[in-house]
């Protein structure tokens, strides 16, 4: 084995420091006593305790979970159906556009995503508030939630579906009964990283939101620009927290996933 | 478990079919009988993949309780045929029939045919039980009978005790065995098997040969196997098609196809054989005397001969079929002059390569049965010896 030399130990340690030490540090200044944010005064759990009596701030994270939790949702019902049918349907026409169409919130940028839904709704004459901002979140999460099932459903042995339809079972059934819980921690997994997505968006949702329904991240920054709180430091916190366990389920279960395929 | 504890519990069942159903087989020929209604049917069922024609305006009858086999080299069109009685896939012109209803239209869980599965397809998240009554669940019966067809068939296949297993739990031949259970329990018409030992070792192939053939008639049920595996086919089937590019050569049993190939390329493709190729010069009666290049002048006796003198043929000689010796054979109507290139020892038997006719001749294949236990070979390489074969060995092959 090749010793591990000074050199890679510091790249490791740079690269972990750019990477983190802001995090590190934001986490460290929640605890801060002291109002000031560069300055320490000791340990305390006083701006959590003040976060819980911030009416506002409660609201938008209340507003927040919901609209990840029902984008997240139609997201991955439709990502699902999506990559059933480019993993399904080798040849029908227009498929390699549909591919295309799927994957393009991927690239797209976050502006153009953004701005194109404003103009449609408000051509559409859509009132925008809470409904606008989950019609927004799943749109550009489908893309991902597409593509972590696809993956899953290349490596999927078919006769198992032609075994079930052969032993009586209709395609709803064989859906139901062979397929979904085969795929099911793919689709765990993309329904984990649509949320994740929702949660953490600022600029769709600026966009694409109205009066009173203002989500975490746009209440964040609006407060960051009257100056940067130890109070928003601790939102931050339980953000970070929350995001981690998300993406390191969702890790997980493509992992196991990925086991179980072989 | 221990594979020689399986081994030890198989062995009174495989004995039991011996003593009991075979004269009864011998008698079973309803492909004979013109009264008779066959299960299946095929009536000029063409299947095209684009450009290529997978299945070419073929018929077929499969009688009830038949054990029926499908061999063919790979891409014959096998497993499309069995993939469309299944209901996989719909064939472009004809149609097929089950008990005298088109089913060609029917999707595949609303037809009363059931297939294992190449790969056995069990279901990996669900045991071994669950994988069996998976059917069973889907006809919506009562919970007490399933649980009851479930175990019955447990036993059947010597699964007992193992329900609870998952799939990946298991040997190979228990999966295959789970796999067959699960078809069975639904009570088919007909049980397509897709090579359904083709992922055995050697040993417990020829066993599970056995035990599938005592199934079938023990259960009485019509058994269509697919494969490429010309004993397998042999062994287990009352009658077998011979398959390729799509069109059937030749059906009949095993001993048929074997003595009596319908042509060059059945002959050639189901066991070992030799063909001479010559030039007829007397027919008188049933006895042919033809001409042939590599093994001078061959008489052969054929039913209603329909080659005539000036003819050329093709005659297929099977390797047991030739008789080997120093000495010159003095009664024999056919023999021939040659020298031993090789020597291809089997344990069973010796497979002896001979050249007829000189370094640019023709080299004969002659397989020897080593019926004492001797270790020094009658035979040894270049040898002269003589080729001798009866008038009934040779046959007649269309091309």
């Amino acid at each position: 084995m090749r010793r591990f030399g000074a050199f890679h130990l510091a790249a490791l340690v740079a690269g972990f420091a750019f990477l983190y030490l802001p995090i590190v540090a934001l986490i460290a200044y929640s605890f801060n006593a002291s109002r000031l944010v560069t300055l320490w005064g000791g340990f305390s759990t006083h701006w959590y305790g003040a976060l819980m009596r911030n009416q506002p701030l409660l609201d938008a994270a209340w507003l927040t979970i919901r609209v990840a939790l029902v984008s997240a949702t139609l997201a991955t019902v439709l990502g699902t159906l999506a990559a059933l049918a480019l993993a399904r349907y080798r040849v029908f026409v227009g498929r390699t556009l549909f591919s295309g169409m799927v994957m393009a919130p991927l690239v797209m940028p976050e502006v153009i995503t953004g701005l194109s839904l404003l103009l449609l709704f408000v051509a559409g004459d859509v009132e925008r508030g809470y409904w606008t901002v989950i019609i927004a979140h799943a749109t550009f999460s489908l893309g991902f939630a597409c593509i972590v099932v696809q993956a899953r459903l290349a490596g999927f042995d078919r006769s198992l579906e032609e075994a079930a339809r052969d032993l009586g079972a209709t395609p709803m059934e064989t859906f139901a009964t062979v397929t979904l819980p085969l795929i099911w921690p793919a689709v765990a997994a993309a329904w984990m990283l649509a949320f994740t997505l929702s949660l953490d968006d600022l600029v769709i949702a600026s966009f694409t939101t109205g009066p009173g329904a203002t989500t975490l991240p746009m209440r964040l920054y609006s407060a960051i620009r009257l100056g940067v709180t130890p109070e928003i430091n601790a939102a931050c916190t339980i953000m970070i927290a929350a995001v981690a366990v998300a993406v390191i389920g969702a890790s997980l279960l493509m992992k196991r996933d990925a086991l179980a395929g072989r | 478990m221990d594979p020689r504890q399986e081994r030890q519990v198989s062995r009174p069942e495989a004995g039991g079919r011996r003593a009991s159903p075979g004269s009864v087989r011998r008698d079973f020929q309803p492909w004979n009988d013109p009264t008779a209604k066959p299960l299946v049917e095929f009536r000029n069922v063409t299947k095209r993949f684009g450009a290529v024609v997978a299945v070419d305006r073929l018929s077929l009858a499969i009688h009830q309780r038949e054990f029926f086999a499908l061999l063919g080299p790979s891409g014959c069109g096998k497993t499309t045929l069995m993939r469309m009685l299944a209901g996989f896939e719909q064939p472009d012109e004809g149609e097929i029939l089950l008990d005298g209803v088109d089913i060609t239209a029917v999707p595949p869980h609303k037809r009363p045919v059931n297939m294992m599965f190449q790969s056995y397809a069990l279901f990996p998240h669900l045991s071994v039980g669950d994988n069996i009554a998976y059917g069973l669940k889907r006809e919506g019966l009562p919970k007490a009978e399933i649980a009851a067809r479930v175990e019955a068939m447990l036993g059947r296949v010597r699964l007992k005790g193992m329900e609870k297993r998952r799939p990946d739990q298991l040997s190979g031949g228990q999966r295959q065995r789970v796999a067959l259970a699960r078809a069975l329990v639904k009570q088919p018409k007909l049980l397509l098997l897709d090579e359904p030992l083709g992922a055995l070792d050697k040993k417990l192939r020829e066993e599970t040969q056995y035990e599938l053939m005592d199934l079938q008639a023990d259960l009485g049920l019509t058994f269509m196997v697919v494969t490429h595996d010309q004993d397998e086919a042999m062994t287990m089937a009352d009658r077998m098609a011979v398959m390729d590019h799509g069109r059937l050569l030749q059906i009949a049993p095993p001993d048929l196809i074997y003595e009596a190939p319908a042509s060059r390329f059945v002959a050639e493709f189901v066991g070992d054989i030799n063909l001479i190729e010559g030039r007829v010069t007397a027919v008188a009666g049933d006895l042919v005397t033809l001409e042939s290049k590599s093994a001078g002048v061959i008489e052969l006796d054929e039913d209603a001969p329909s080659c005539r003198p000036g003819d050329a043929i093709t005659v297929g000689l099977r390797p047991e079929k030739i008789a080997l010796s120093h000495d010159e054979p003095g009664q024999a109507n056919n023999k021939v002059a040659g020298e031993i290139w090789d020597i291809g020892y089997l344990g069973d038997m010796t497979m002896v390569q001979v050249m007829v006719g000189g370094d640019q001749g023709k080299l004969f294949k002659v397989s020897l049965t080593n019926r004492t236990r001797r270790i020094e070979r009658p035979f040894a390489w270049e040898d002269k010896v003589w080729l001798s074969w009866d008038v009934e060995a040779g046959m007649v092959l269309a091309s």
